[in-house]
Parts: structure tokens; sequence; C-alpha cells
């Protein structure tokens, strides 16, 4: 799948900005960033469900609009952002309905293996918790054995052990050789799922790698964060990034974060600056660097504040 | 593989089984126009000749009066004390108000059917009193008309209203309901034909047709004898052709709009007048004669005065081809504007 110059305007808004990609078969490609960075409209547009205002988007060798449209789509799978199915059908009779659009694919039966969701074969969908109606979602769009799955926001709202869930499931779907595309703005499923990520924020794409190759040009692999008491004053950020060991730092009101090549030179350092400074630590952690710091570092913003 | 039946089919069953699943949506197209056609078959059932209510003013002189009026069938003698006249009248406790004398005085309203119809039985009952010779009498043939009591008239308007609400409603309700839960913005991403779904709701809503007309006729032949003087069939073909014209104007009005409260506005601001001007309850003739031509090109106009042709006056299908006009035409705009505006997102 190919992407070159998209771009969607809503009035004076520019929701996607010249947007490029390059997604190859097989492979987990995550669009990762705040909301309202952009992604869900870029997906649309892949989709084929929204026109872009320029660009252009190849998909499985084929183009929107040029006559193929029910062609193409029988070799897609897709899962919506906030879609309710109708409550008062039941998963099964949901998933029957699916199915009948598509000229090949899964049995029912096997779709309701495969999303774990046999024992609630009969129940209505209104009566699903959250994490079982977004599997009876990703089913949906799975009963045709698609090529290419499209995923937007597959596991914003549902509780640790649904994600997990929905995670080992898509790592099935592509052990059978299928591709997904999915957005999201949970750093965590991007590194867990994701081959290749491309960073978005207001429509652009900032950073595009693995995840591993991401962190890895922060230049460091470790983030040191620390608070220092009330009233105290923090050392500046230059003197912060001197210190042995230490890549880069930010110093935000009493909040210190310095990330660093070598926990073992930075730390004690840092703790040695901060006595000088007669400041007094109420916090201190450390972890590896992650995605959300690759784009805290990008735009100095957080991925869940904007 | 059984599992690759046709979309259209699954989605047929699928509306018939979310409608079945409201029991709401069963109460509304099923018991109300049921419950509707018992209380006001029963509030203007049929009753024997209405008696006339008589007063005559209190006074030494009114007992010749008093006593001839009594001896008359039909005839219910009220006496009315001298000050209580004016308000008697006005209240129409007595329709009338003989003050005796030569000649008799009658005081009444000649605006009031009632007191018209009270002078002339209380003028005969007196002047046979006073001696009049009739010329001849004629023999009297009292016949009960079938199809001529209100309930008569009112069945088929309510058929034709029950007709238009679920005919309005149930597509568009379903349609929106799904626009508004981005349903059907997922059902776009798949290879579904598009008018297979719509193909859908037309199914499902003339599926239930069927049973809804045959449950307000069977209740109208069962509770008050109504039957058809036409043939059921071209009732049962009139009802088609309203449920398709009503679905094509639902269509229209759920074609856009992006919640269920806005759906309810455009329906309400397109039925309401219906349900006034269309003769559901009373005749469409009480409106003045510039209105008529507008009023019988409404769609609800046409199936009401279709069926009524049928029901009561027994006309053939070739006698309600003009009111089918109308339905078809409303029908074939309604979709044709509904699926050139229609939105799925």
């Amino acid at each position: 799948m190919r992407s070159a110059g998209l771009v969607k305007r809503y009035g004076n808004v520019v929701a996607v900005d010249g947007l490029s990609l390059e997604i190859y078969a097989g492979e987990c490609f995550g669009l990762l960033g705040p909301n309202g960075a952009g992604k869900t409209t870029t997906i649309e547009i892949l989709e084929g469900l929204t026109r872009p205002d320029a660009g252009d988007v190849e998909i499985l060798g084929a183009r929107w609009g040029v006559g193929g449209d029910r062609a193409l789509r029988q070799r897609l799978g897709v899962q919506l952002q906030e879609t309710r199915l109708a409550e008062k059908l039941t998963v099964e009779e949901t998933l029957r309905i699916f199915r009948s659009f598509y000229t090949r694919g899964r049995s029912v039966d096997e779709v309701l293996a495969i999303v774990e969701l046999e024992p609630k074969r009969r129940s209505h969908v209104g009566k699903l918790s959250g994490g079982q109606r977004q599997r009876l979602a990703i089913g949906c769009a799975l009963v045709n054995q698609p090529d290419l799955l499209f995923l937007d926001e597959p596991t914003t709202g549902l509780d640790p052990q649904s994600r997990r869930q929905l995670w080992t499931l898509l790592a099935a779907f592509r052990r059978d050789g299928g591709t997904i595309l999915l957005t999201t703005h949970y750093m965590d499923e991007a590194e867990t799922l994701c081959d290749r990520v491309a960073i978005v924020d207001h429509g652009k794409v900032i950073a595009l790698d693995s995840p591993r190759a991401l962190i890895a040009r922060l230049g460091a692999e470790h983030v040191i964060e620390c608070t220092i008491a009330d009233g105290d004053r923090p050392p500046s950020p230059d003197r912060l990034g001197q210190l042995p060991g230490v890549r880069e730092a930010r110093v935000e009101n009493h909040g210190i974060v310095v990330i660093a090549e070598h926990v073992h030179l930075a730390l004690p350092a840092l703790l040695t600056t901060l006595d000088e400074q007669g400041a007094t630590l109420s916090m201190l952690t450390t972890h590896h660097a992650t995605l959300e710091d690759v784009f805290v570092s990008l735009t100095g913003r957080h991925l869940r504040e904007t | 593989m059984t599992d690759s039946r046709s979309s259209l089919l699954e989605l047929t069953k699928a509306r018939i089984l979310l409608f079945v699943r409201e029991p709401e949506a069963m109460f509304w197209v099923f018991a109300f126009p049921l419950l509707m056609a018992l209380a006001l078959g029963i509030a203007f059932r049929s009753r024997p000749p209405e008696r006339v209510v008589a007063g005559v003013l209190d006074q030494p002189t009114a007992a010749d009066v008093i006593r001839t009026l009594e001896q008359e069938d039909g005839i219910d003698v009220r006496l009315v004390p001298a000050g209580h006249a004016e308000s008697m009248l006005r209240n129409g406790e007595v329709q009338l108000l003989v003050v005796a004398g030569e000649p008799p005085t009658y005081r009444f309203d000649p605006a009031r059917a009632e007191s018209r119809l009270a002078r002339l039985v209380v003028h005969d009952a007196l002047m046979k009193a006073a001696g009049r010779t009739e010329p001849w009498q004629p023999r009297e043939d009292t016949v009960m008309v079938r199809g001529s009591r209100y309930i008569d008239w009112l069945l088929p308007g309510l058929l034709g209203m029950n007709i238009m609400g679920t005919g309005m409603w149930s597509i568009s309700f379903g349609i929106v309901n799904a626009r508004t839960r981005k349903e059907l913005k997922l059902l776009l991403a798949t290879p579904m034909r598009r008018t297979e779904y719509l193909a859908s709701h037309m199914l499902g809503r003339l599926a239930f047709l069927v049973l809804e007309v045959f449950v307000l006729l069977a209740f109208g032949w069962l509770v008050f004898d109504v039957v058809s003087r036409g043939s059921l069939l071209v009732v049962v073909l009139i009802s088609f052709v309203g449920a398709a014209t009503f679905s094509g104007l639902g269509l229209l009005a759920g074609s856009r709009v992006q919640t269920i409260e806005g759906l309810s506005g455009l329906q309400n601001l397109a039925m309401v007048p219906m349900w006034i001007l269309s003769g559901v309850f009373f005749s469409s003739s009480n409106f003045p004669e510039g209105a008529q031509p507008l009023i019988r090109a409404l769609p609800l106009t046409a199936l009401n005065d279709a069926l009524r042709a049928v029901m009561i006056e027994g006309s053939s299908l070739a006698g309600v081809a003009p009111e089918l006009g109308i339905l078809a035409a409303w029908g074939v705009v309604g979709f044709v504007l509904a699926l050139s505006w229609f939105r799925w997102h």
C-alpha cells in the first residue's frame, strides 16, 4: 500500500497535510500520535471512506473510485473507531450478516473461535462488555480472511486484560501472513505490535521507523525523571546536559527529565548537582526509553496531554 | 458454503428480528391503532334515535301543554322556573322552551341542529293535539344501512394513518439510528451493495405491513362488524402502494439527518398536517373549498380516499386509479430525492 501527498481539509482546519506512507505486505504498521493528529482521517482516506482533497492512494495494486471498489473491499478488513453495532442482534447474527457480504472467507464458527466469543454466540451485542464488543468488531473485519486489516484505535477504552487478548489475536493474524495498519495513541501498543511506526502530529509524519530505531534516535536508552521539592530552585538544563553520561535534559517546573546513555554515570552526577544546588528530591524514577519519550523529544509535548 | 447466503436475505432477516425485539415499536405499530379504533368506535357508536328535551315555562297555564308533550313518544319534558330559562337554554339542558299562551311561543336557537329538531317535534305534537288533521299518512320503511356508521368510516382512516406512520418511521428510524451509531459507515467499508441495504429495509417494512393490515381489519370485523364492500385483495394492494409511498417519504426524511431528534421533528412536520387535513378522524370536506385541491393532492388523503372508496362504496381497482396515481407520484419523487441526497456518514 502506498500513499503520496495526502491532504484533507475541513473548513480552515487542515486535518492531513501532505502525508505519504508506504506499507509492505506482511508487516504491521502503526500510526502513532495524539488525539486530533489526523490519524483517523488518514486511515479513512486509505480505506476509501473519505476522499482526499489531494494526493494518491494505491492499495493491493488498486485505486479507489475507478470502478473496482467492491472487488478491493473483498480483500480488506475494516474496524472503525467508536462504531456501535445493532444492540438487539446476537453475536452470531451480526457475524452472519457481515459474512454474507463476501464471496469467500471463514465460516462464522471459525471467526467465533478466533475472537473467542463462542460462549457469547447467542448473546445480544448490547449485553457484551467493552472488550467483547471490540473483539466482535474485529471478528466482523476478519470474516473474509482479509489480506489487509485496518484498525482505528482498536484498544482505546479497554482494560489491560482485554487489550492483551486483542494483541494476541492480532499477532495470530500476522502469523498467517496478514498485513495490519493500525492507529493508536498508546506507545506500548505500537511498540508491542508494530514493525514500523509513523509518528504523526498536525497531519504530518514527523518520524518513521521501527520502534527500536526510533528510540535509538534519542541516542540513549534510559530516561531518568525526578521531581524536586516545592520552593527549591532546579539547576539549568544546560548544566544538566553537561553531566557525564547525559545526552539531553529538560526542566519543566519542578520536574527534571534526563535522557541518559549510562545511568550508572548520569545518576550519581545528577544527585551531586542537585545536592550542590541545595535542592531536595521528592521523587526519582528511571525507565527504558519509550516511544513516548521519542514523541516528547520531537514535539516537546506528551501524547496524552494534547 | 452455508455461510455465504444472500446478503439481501440476511439483512432483511436482521430488520425483522430488530423490529420484533423492540417491544415499543410493536406497540406503536400493532396495539396503538387498535386501542384508538376501540376508543373512538365506542365513543361514537350508533345509539337509538336521540330524544328531544323540551322545556316548558313554569306557569299555571302550562298544564295542558305539559300533558300533551308528555304523552308523545320521544320527548322529555322539563319544567323550567322563570328565572332559569336563559341559562338552561344556553347550557343545552333544554333544547327549546315552550311558553304557553294563545298561541304558544317557542324560544330556541335556530343555529343549533338539535333545537330545530325539537321545534319540529314539539310543534307537530301540539298541532295534532289542537286537532290538526293530516291529509295522508306516509308508510315508514326504516332500515339500518351497513357502512354508514362512524366506525365504518373511521377504520379505513385509521388504516391509512397507520400505514403512513409506520411507513415514515420504520425505515427512517432504522437508517438514522445506524448512521448515528456509525454502523452505516462501517457497512460502507464492506463490499455490501448499497441498494441491497435499502431494499432490505423496504422488504422488512412490507413483511409487517401484511400483518398490520390484517390485524386492524380483523379487529374491525370482530369487534365492530366492519366489513369491506369491495374486494379485500384491492384493499391489500392499496395498502402496499401506500406503504411503499410512505417508505419513500420516510427515506427522504431520514436521508441526511444525523440524530433521532432531528428526524422526529422532520417527521412531525410532514405528518401532523396530514393527520388533520387528510380526513382520518373527520371528513376533509369540513375545510374550505379553496383548500380542497391541495388537500386532495396529499398522499394520506389519496390513501384514505382510496381505502374508503373500496371498503365503504365497493369501488373496484380501476375506480381508485387516480388516488393510486397520486400515491405513486409521491413515492417515486420521494425515492428519487432520497437516493440523490442520501448520506452514509
